[in-house]
């Protein structure tokens, strides 16, 4: 084989998700009225990009093997934040958006240290955490309001040169800055490895724990950026349950859309980032083919169910059923 | 180098003894390794052999006994830590991570960095390097894992043993998953390695591959080491003299005097095979007849015990039971009549019992079936089923409603066992049912085997104990590599012959089947 | 199983009888409800009026079937996400078919019911024959569901009054000052017990639960079970929001939106391990009744619903450390 091929092989989940949205995409550009112009491009990528942020923070947990059922809430009390102390100058400004991005990653924290060290099992550890922090959110913005710097805001969900959006590009930085940094680094290793195949990992000297806290923690960090872009996007933050709740379960699909194993240890978050695309794109392409808008929820399910259903397939290759039980 | 000269041991263990729950498994055991040597360990089934490995590269900790390296005295508290200090194991049951790359994998504990990161081309070199060192160059450092055929699994794991610079190497039962091609180039790996000055421990059960490699040979018996000899000092026959004679307080109950009735046999089956684990499998079990599986562990007694009882997907050949072939779907399929087989299962803890669940639904778990009546339980049938298990073999418990997980392990092991004489099987297959359990109860059990065939069952019995399969079977079939490579009957099953066969070696004339 | 495990086994042996069989959460969080009921009291003297009882109890009856089809499921080690929109499916199913005439309505709780069985149906073939881990099947059916309903209410404007039935399911009262929503919980309780205790599908749920491999070595047909869990968690979420239809005299979109969390909470509160295998009805009972209060009382004191989502994550989190953890790896 040559070395193209094993490039292929080890992208191949990303490559699936790149594929799938592409192909969307396409189909939606081909019957969009206006066709492939800047301005059909921009608001797809600002539609896509929230959700791209919180499909990778769920891509970094489920890599370890875990899931992280707050990853919306979180998204949820960084907006009501933001919509506080993003504001004023370049100063306070800059001091706001740090302080959302480190709110963030406390809450990857408070998750990692729950699963990991207090031993609680992902899924109801995160439910409740998603509860304290949408209350948390609820309590700064008990009604939708508040303002953001419209600066910065238009600078970031506007366009570079006219032609290329910048939230796209400040998400190609986020990749560059976290993901590829984390994937490189032992920490990252180290958390594909015990998402793998934990017994092994310990055999072989891998530091588990901190992989995974590293994965909570930058989930968080993520997550957070995705509250920050909502207030750059709405200008408001708004403690809305329901959309909480519909990020966290689409990460979910865009991560399974992208390749990322719910098992754990394969796929990558820029696999979910196409996940997350294709996902918004379902929605945008039944638009653009005049479906009526009602079915529009039905179909997206409907394609969510069959993403999940062909995973499965490998089901047929197990020869001893108590494989099923693994 | 000279023999005659021996460099001081590297590692040295003196007097470690270590008990899991009340069964010895290394008792004062002394062992020296020394740089530039191959020093075969061999041993029965639980001679202590892997407890001695696991002790050394970190994975469990002594009861009591030094370990030294360098002549100065060290404790691993993990397998990181014995790396640290360089001893490599390159362990059976695979560390490798599936789905990580080859050369990710080699790299895995500690991998060369830059700025913080992996340097994905030092660590390309690196697992390059190793795998040339392993004679693998034809594996692509790019592959993953999961995508290697098990004997190339087993290159990158000794590459990776080799990546981390060890100054001691343990390979435990490395070759079992080999070819015949990769065995030769890691011999002549090994050969290198001892030359360049590693100390390398080698545990295998095949003779001659020990006969070709070895510098040293210690052999273990009972947890303790009986001999350490120069290789090639000692014929076969005498190192299997030296395996032998186990201390033995097992009584047995007579065998049948003519075991094998002429009735049909009940179970039957022809070519057996499944994947490349079982192959070519042919036998058959009358009315009344106990029939052991004895070999090395892991020679595919398990998986035919699974294919009997319809675990398996894909078996070619055919199963018959009295007489007919029959397809069996799985074990709910297994259970019922006209079939009527039972299991009891390798790990009690987890494929026979619910270790939080009580007593009394634990033994009736399997029977329910037959115990409701449109799916409600019968109460008073189900007492009445279980108090008579109870009272047939003899299960202490405090009361029915404890949690099984409370029971000690014979007191378990009765209850996996009761649960499947609730449904009056017809064909019991058992899966080494007394290890780990206590000598009492061991004789019990022994008892009811008899008991149970006299009554008209047809039983095929796994054991990794030698001693059992010649007090209890009336036969025994010797499994090597999935194959039946001997069938010992009555007299002939001495434990040379059985040792003898499962190490696929003559051993003499003496007491060895025809 | 380590040894440490082993020996709290037996520590839980040498108790008495009685101990010994109650789960010590079960017991706390029976505690917890007392504890509750004094609280409310020092905050106002009607909190231990009947009257206020019962009401909290109705309140409860409908988190109580649903979080008993929730159980079951958790019971094998499995989750159900597709509560809210199944409920929601139930309850306009229910209404949309007592829009039929007299016919209609004779049939209206059976059709809501069954809607929800089919959802579970399509959440049991997923999980037990495709072996798609529960909660991303479940997450899938309910968008499915509230596509189908989003549909369903936006192109057919159809009827969503619950009829006189269902409302006297929810709010009638047979047995004199006891509301019909209590009685109907106490049925399914004790079809519930008896499921889990008495037959043999409750103790093949209790085996999946602890050792799916043992249940299936053991010849029991585990993936029929776990299929069935699934529909009978389906059909009670519908049942719920039928219930919920009655008490609220029409079906609403998002209507079972708040019933996610509490049904896994309280099953979860009622000591039932989230990995499954271990957990008693009666604890769920328990731990439906403190969600209840806990909810009423953070109301009575009027605390905004901030402060009772944070009091409610964070009961949980306690519970769990206390309760729910796994054995240390090493």
């Amino acid at each position: 084989m040559r070395e193209w091929r094993y490039w292929l092989n080890e992208q191949r989940g990303t490559l699936t998700g790149l594929a799938i949205f592409l192909v969307m995409f396409a189909v939606y550009v081909a019957n969009h009225p206006a066709g492939f112009t800047a301005n059909v491009v921009h608001t797809a990528a600002n539609k896509g990009v929230l959700l791209a942020f919180v499909a990778m923070a769920q891509a970094l947990v489920v890599i370890t093997a875990g899931i992280d059922l707050s990853v919306g809430m979180v998204l949820v009390l960084t907006n009501c934040l933001a919509s506080w102390i993003v504001v004023g100058g370049a100063m306070p400004t800059s001091l706001g958006v740090a302080a959302v991005l480190a709110t963030g990653m406390l809450c990857g924290t408070i998750n990692g240290l729950l699963v990991i060290y207090g031993r609680l099992q992902p899924i109801v550890a995160t439910i409740a955490t998603g509860a304290v922090y949408f209350g948390l959110a609820l309590l700064l913005r008990p009604f939708p309001g508040g303002s953001v710097n419209e600066d910065l805001a238009d600078a970031l969900t506007g366009r570079l040169f006219g032609v290329v959006p910048s939230s796209l590009v400040a998400l190609a930085a986020v990749v560059l800055l976290v993901w590829l940094p984390f994937r490189r680094s032992v920490a990252g290793r180290a958390a594909y490895a015990a998402g793998s195949s934990e017994p092994a990992a310990f055999m072989s000297g891998v530091p588990i724990r901190r992989g995974k806290f590293a994965a909570y923690l930058l989930g968080g960090l993520l997550a957070g950026m995705g509250g920050l872009f909502l207030t750059f996007f709405t200008y408001t933050g708004e403690a809305a349950y329901a959309s909480g709740s519909a990020y966290t379960l689409w990460s979910i699909a865009a991560v399974v859309l992208g390749g990322v194993s719910l098992y754990g240890g394969r796929g990558s978050a820029v696999g979910a980032i196409f996940g997350a695309f294709a996902a918004r794109t379902t929605g945008d392409m039944l638009f653009a083919f005049d479906v009526d808008p009602l079915w529009q929820p039905l179909l997206q399910g409907i394609v969510l169910m069959v993403a999940v259903s062909l995973g499965s397939l490998a089901l047929l290759r197990v020869r001893n059923r108590l494989d099923w039980f693994q | 180098m000279t023999a005659a000269e021996t460099p001081p041991p590297l590692f040295q263990m003196e007097g470690v003894s270590k008990r899991y729950g009340g069964v010895r498994a290394l008792e004062k055991a002394r062992l020296e390794v020394v740089p530039g040597r191959i020093h075969a360990i061999l041993g029965e089934n639980g001679a202590g052999k892997s407890t001695l490995i696991k002790i050394m590269a970190g994975v469990v900790a002594q009861d009591e006994g030094r370990l030294l390296l360098d002549g100065r005295e060290v404790a691993f508290r993990s397998p990181a830590e014995a790396a640290a200090a360089g001893i490599a194991c390159v362990f059976q049951e695979l560390s490798l991570i599936p789905d990580l790359s080859v050369a990710d994998n080699i790299a895995l504990a500690n991998p060369p960095r830059r700025f913080g990161m992996i340097d994905r081309r030092a660590q390309r070199k690196l697992a390059e390097e190793a795998l040339a060192r392993a004679g693998a160059e034809d594996i692509h450092p790019r592959a993953a894992v999961k995508d290697l055929p098990l004997s190339r699994r087993q290159m990158v794991e000794i590459a990776k043993a080799l990546a981390s610079g060890p100054r001691a190497l343990i390979l435990d039962e490395a070759t079992s998953a080999l070819t015949a091609g990769d065995v030769a180039k890691v011999f002549a790996v090994l050969k290198r390695l001892r030359d360049e000055g590693l100390a390398l421990l080698y545990i295998s059960h095949r003779m001659h591959e020990i006969a070709e490699l070895a510098d040293t040979c210690t052999v273990f018996r009972n947890g303790r080491n009986v001999a350490s000899f120069a290789a090639g000092s000692r014929s076969n026959s005498e190192i299997v003299e030296m395996m032998i004679g186990r201390e033995y307080s097992n009584v047995f109950p007579p065998r049948q005097a003519s075991a094998r009735l002429a009735s049909a046999p009940v179970l039957e089956c022809r070519d057996l095979g499944w994947s490349d684990r079982l192959r070519e499998i042919s036998f058959s079990v009358g009315e009344g007849e106990v029939v052991g599986l004895g070999g090395l562990e892991g020679q595919g007694q398990r998986l035919l015990l699974l294919a009997l009882f319809g675990v398996l997907r894909g078996t070619t050949g055919s199963v018959l039971v009295d007489g007919s072939p029959v397809a069996i779907s799985g074990p709910a399929a297994a259970r019922k009549p006209p079939l009527s087989m039972a299991l009891i299962p390798e790990d009690r803890k987890t494929e026979g019992l619910m270790l939080p669940m009580t007593v009394r639904e634990n033994l009736s778990f399997a029977a329910l079936d037959r115990i409701a009546r449109g799916g409600v339980i019968d109460r008073t049938k189900e007492e009445q089923s279980i108090d008579d298990m109870v009272r047939l073999l003899e299960i202490k418990t405090a009361g029915l409603d404890v949690p099984v997980g409370t029971l000690s392990g014979g007191n378990q092991q009765k209850v996996v066992i009761a649960k499947w004489l609730m449904r009056q099987p017809r064909i019991i297959l058992l899966n080494d049912p007394t290890r780990g359990i206590d000598v009492g109860t061991k004789q019990e059990l022994y008892q009811l085997l008899r008991r149970l065939a006299e009554a008209g069952a047809a039983i095929v019995f796994y054991s990794t104990d030698y001693d059992e399969l010649i007090g209890c079977c009336d036969r025994v079939l010797v499994l090597y590599d999935g194959r039946v490579v001997r069938e010992l009957e009555g007299d002939a099953i001495s434990e040379r012959a059985l040792i003898a066969s499962a190490l696929n070696v003559e051993a003499g004339q003496k007491g060895t089947a025809a | 199983m380590s040894e440490t495990s082993e020996s709290r086994l037996s520590v839980k042996a040498r108790l008495p009888g009685f101990l010994r069989r109650v789960d010590p959460a079960v017991l706390t969080a029976f505690g917890c409800i007392l504890l509750l009921l004094l609280l409310g009291s020092l905050y106002s003297s009607n909190f231990l009026s009947p009257d206020y009882l019962l009401q909290q109890l109705k309140v409860a009856s409908f988190l109580g079937v649903v979080a008993a089809g929730m159980m079951i499921v958790i019971l094998l080690g499995h989750i159900d996400l597709s509560v809210p929109w199944v409920m929601t499916t139930g309850a306009m199913m229910a209404c949309a078919a007592a829009g039929f005439g007299n016919a209609g309505a004779s049939v209206a709780i059976p059709v809501g019911v069954l809607s929800g069985m089919a959802f579970g149906l399509l959440n049991g073939i997923g999980v037990a024959y495709l072996r798609i881990p529960s909660m991303i099947v479940t997450l899938a059916s309910n968008v499915v569901a509230q596509g189908l309903m989003v549909v369903y209410t936006g192109g057919f404007s159809p009827q969503d009054s619950a009829s006189n039935a269902i409302r006297w399911l929810a709010t009638g009262a047979l047995v004199p000052g006891v509301p019909n929503a209590i009685v109907v919980w106490i049925a399914v309780s004790a079809a519930m017990v008896f499921l889990l205790t008495r037959t043999a599908f409750g103790r093949a749920v209790y085996g999946i639960g602890n050792s799916e491999r043992a249940a299936f070595l053991s010849g029991v047909g585990t993936r029929r079970v776990v299929m069935i869990a699934f529909v009978v968690s389906g059909g009670l979420s519908a049942f719920g929001g039928v219930l919920l239809a009655g008490y609220a005299s029409k079906a609403a979109q998002a209507m079972g939106d708040a019933y996610l969390l509490p049904s896994i909470a309280a099953v979860v509160l009622g000591g039932t391990s989230i990995l499954g295998g271990r957990g008693s009805y009666v604890g769920t009972v328990a731990g439906v009744i403190l969600i209840t209060l806990l909810q009423s009382i953070l109301s009575v004191m009027q605390m905004p619903e901030a402060g009772r989502q944070i009091v409610y994550g964070i009961v949980i989190i306690v519970m769990l450390l206390l309760y729910g953890r796994a054995p240390p790896s090493r």
